[in-house]
């Protein structure tokens, strides 16, 4: 077992499935001779060959189609967006083909695609590469989406992501792409899909993250333990189709919850999780549901994207704020 | 750098407007069952588009998009192709698709609203139809690409129309072909309308078949409603595709003779003068007065296969009109491969026949 990082958890997974199932492709920009530009694929040309890994033209509308026809022929391929804010381009092909493929035709043909892509803020970037946009993937039938917190489950969960015949698409927090290391088993062994993770238990609030913001959920968590909260904390991981029972059962015991996402609050995930608690926990809730989100604005530039994102203080206040009620 | 760089884009056409060959003509001219064969498509294909606008005049079918005046381009599609060939349609391929072995049936469960019009036995791997314009181009290349990476002797022919061209999806798919040499011919069906906007407000571009350039393929200016010319630059481009020499952007010149679907109304936007003279250059009465000429036709037999092509298409809507509806779980069942537990609930709620999640 070796200590890695999250992104060195992506490699191996990716190396992982290749050496053991010739049917994975990947392909995108950059990510043949230079390994992509967060490496995540280095060494794979290598090992496996252009012929499965594809330095792609500039187009991000052409990668997403080209993986779907790919898929339709039965090859999983892995398609690499360089970073979120660049996504949007084969969105069309995401949503109009990807996501309808198996229904259209009724299970003739299907999209055993992924579509990887690293996203949110933290890393000083320039304009458009800090986003966090996975409620528009989360809104689309068809689609899973899908977002790993640590190294761990960055293996796990991509493994299970490559494995899955209908699309998914990987959303990867870059702001902890290198930030830890944690010993990851290079054994081929999936995480499941479609389920959240219990990460620490408690009994007085519910904390519900995902990715990044997962960082100061849990320093909130030993915060709170200090000031004699007993947080629980879930990492919800595939954000689409949702594991409501998780976190239905969860707030069933603690009473409260508290959402956190990186994202802007209009519409986004943490309101579909806040809606399902409303309707699936009311009598169980002894306080509103309360998010802790990004704002409603751009994403600013990186000089006061701090101001921005949510801090450790602002989930400790919210808790506090149910608490107290 | 070089002093100049030339390109150039060839034209091909074996018929005049009357049928009458222009000068020798290619190979295929030789098989006369296949001409018969293709003539036969081209009429089948027409009577059921007649029949299809019926049935939606009458609310039987849905929206539905004519190929009146895309017969000829379809069957030398459909015929040029190897069965271990990928078709990747738009809404216009019926006369290629017919051939390929989708059912009329199937066909009109598409148009009828019903998904089941797409999981077509005979030819499994073509792709659906593709509504949204040009996205077929991208899946083209994908295909293409599985074929390259398995070292396949396999061809996929991609149709689009005039409008597509204009899209990026088009162009960034003609660049990959050509910077990764895929077996892949583009089928442009230039019927001079995208919807109704004219060829002339597409593109400044003297031919359309001159984008091919762009991605370093060649490009090929055929007559759309000239049978000869439409199968000799498939045939070519198929042989080069199978061959590994790359792939091919064919403009078929043709006219859009009805409406853009039965949703539209084309005389608010072109001349009646306009249409008069595109039935003149129409290609199936072309096709039919050379083999008439040539002696491969007659009255009674044009009779007998107006007879047959209207069997098959009664028989058709007859099976059509008798498939009962999917169950409603059927609408949520083919999502995922696996139904996930979020979903279980609203699929109870089907079976429990609310018709809708609450």
């Amino acid at each position: 077992m070796t200590d890695v990082t999250l992104i060195e958890a992506v490699n191996m997974a990716l190396a992982w499935e290749m050496a053991h199932d010739e049917t994975v492709v990947v392909l995108g920009e950059d990510v043949a001779t230079n390994g992509g530009v967060f490496r995540a694929t280095v060494g794979l040309r290598e090992r496996f060959g252009y012929k499965r890994v594809m330095d792609t033209p500039l187009a991000e509308n052409l990668i997403a189609g080209t993986a779907v026809g790919m898929a339709a022929q039965g090859l999983k391929p892995v398609a690499e967006f360089q970073f979120m804010g660049f996504i949007y381009a084969g969105m069309d092909q995401m949503i109009c083909h990807a996501a309808r493929m198996r229904n259209r035709t009724r299970g003739r043909l299907h999209c055993p695609a992924v579509f990887r892509a690293p996203f949110g803020g933290g890393i000083h970037a320039p304009e458009h590469h800090s986003e966090s946009t996975e409620a528009l993937f989360a809104h689309i039938p068809g689609l899973r989406v899908v977002i790993p917190s640590s190294p761990q489950r960055a293996y796990g969960l991509l493994l299970a992501a490559i494995r899955n015949p209908d699309p998914v698409v990987f959303l990867e927090p870059k702001r902890i792409y290198r930030a830890v290391t944690q010993a990851v088993e290079d054994n081929g062994e999936a995480l499941p899909l479609d389920t959240c993770f219990t990460l620490r238990e408690g009994e007085d609030v519910t904390l519900i993250s995902w990715g990044a913001s997962l960082v100061e959920t849990l320093a909130a968590a030993d915060q709170l333990a200090v000031q004699g909260v007993s947080a629980e904390v879930i990492d919800v991981a595939t954000i689409s189709p949702l594991d409501r029972e998780t976190l239905l059962c969860s707030v069933a015991k603690t009473g409260r919850a508290v959402i956190v996402h990186e994202a802007c609050r209009n519409g986004g995930v943490g309101a579909e999780i806040a809606a399902s608690l409303a309707e699936g926990a009311f009598l169980d809730l002894q306080a509103p549901v309360v998010r802790v989100t990004g704002y409603d604005t751009v994403m600013p530039y990186y000089r006061n994207e701090q101001v921005y994102l949510p801090q450790v203080a602002d989930v400790v206040q919210a808790v506090e704020q149910v608490i107290a009620l | 750098m070089k002093e100049r760089y030339e390109f150039h884009v060839d034209s091909l056409r074996y018929l005049d407007e009357q049928g009458y060959a222009l000068g020798d003509l290619p190979e295929v001219a030789e098989d006369t069952d296949r001409l018969l064969s293709a003539y036969a498509n081209m009429v089948l294909a027409r009577t059921f588009d007649t029949k299809v606008i019926a049935l939606q005049r009458t609310g039987q079918c849905g929206t539905y998009p004519s190929v009146l005046g895309h017969e000829v381009i379809g069957t030398a599609i459909g015929q040029s192709m190897a069965k271990d060939d990928v078709l990747v349609p738009y809404y216009r391929d019926q006369a290629a698709q017919i051939l390929r072995g989708v059912t009329l049936t199937e066909l009109l469960l598409y148009w009828g609203g019903d998904e089941r019009g797409s999981a077509w036995a005979h030819c499994p791997q073509d792709l659906p139809i593709a509504v949204p314009i040009a996205t077929q181009c991208c899946h083209a290349v994908g295909v293409g690409t599985a074929f390259r990476i398995r070292g396949e002797h396999r061809a996929v022919v991609c149709c689009l129309g005039d409008g597509a061209t204009s899209k990026g999806d088009f162009l960034e798919s003609v660049n990959l072909a050509g910077a990764w040499h895929l077996p892949v011919v583009f089928v442009v069906n230039n019927n001079q309308w995208a919807i109704s906007t004219p060829r002339s407000l597409q593109s400044a571009c003297e031919t359309i078949a001159q984008k091919a350039i762009s991605g370093g393929l060649p490009g090929h200016v055929v007559d759309g409603n000239d049978y000869f010319a439409v199968t000799e630059a498939l045939e070519t481009a198929l042989d080069r595709a199978r061959h590994g020499k790359g792939a091919t952007v064919i403009e078929a010149v043709t006219y859009r003779l009805g409406d853009h679907t039965t949703a539209d109304d084309a005389t608010r936007y072109r001349s009646a003068e306009e249409l008069k003279h595109a039935w003149e250059r129409d290609g199936v009465k072309r096709m039919q007065n050379y083999l008439h000429r040539e002696g491969f036709w007659d009255a009674e037999r044009e009779q007998a296969l107006q007879a047959d092509c209207k069997g098959l298409v009664e028989t058709a809507v007859k099976a059509y009109l008798a498939t009962q509806p999917e169950p409603p779980t059927a609408i949520i069942d083919y999502l995922f491969e696996t139904l996930p537990a979020a979903l279980q609930a609203q699929r109870d709620r089907l079976v429990a026949g609310a018709g809708g999640e609450q």
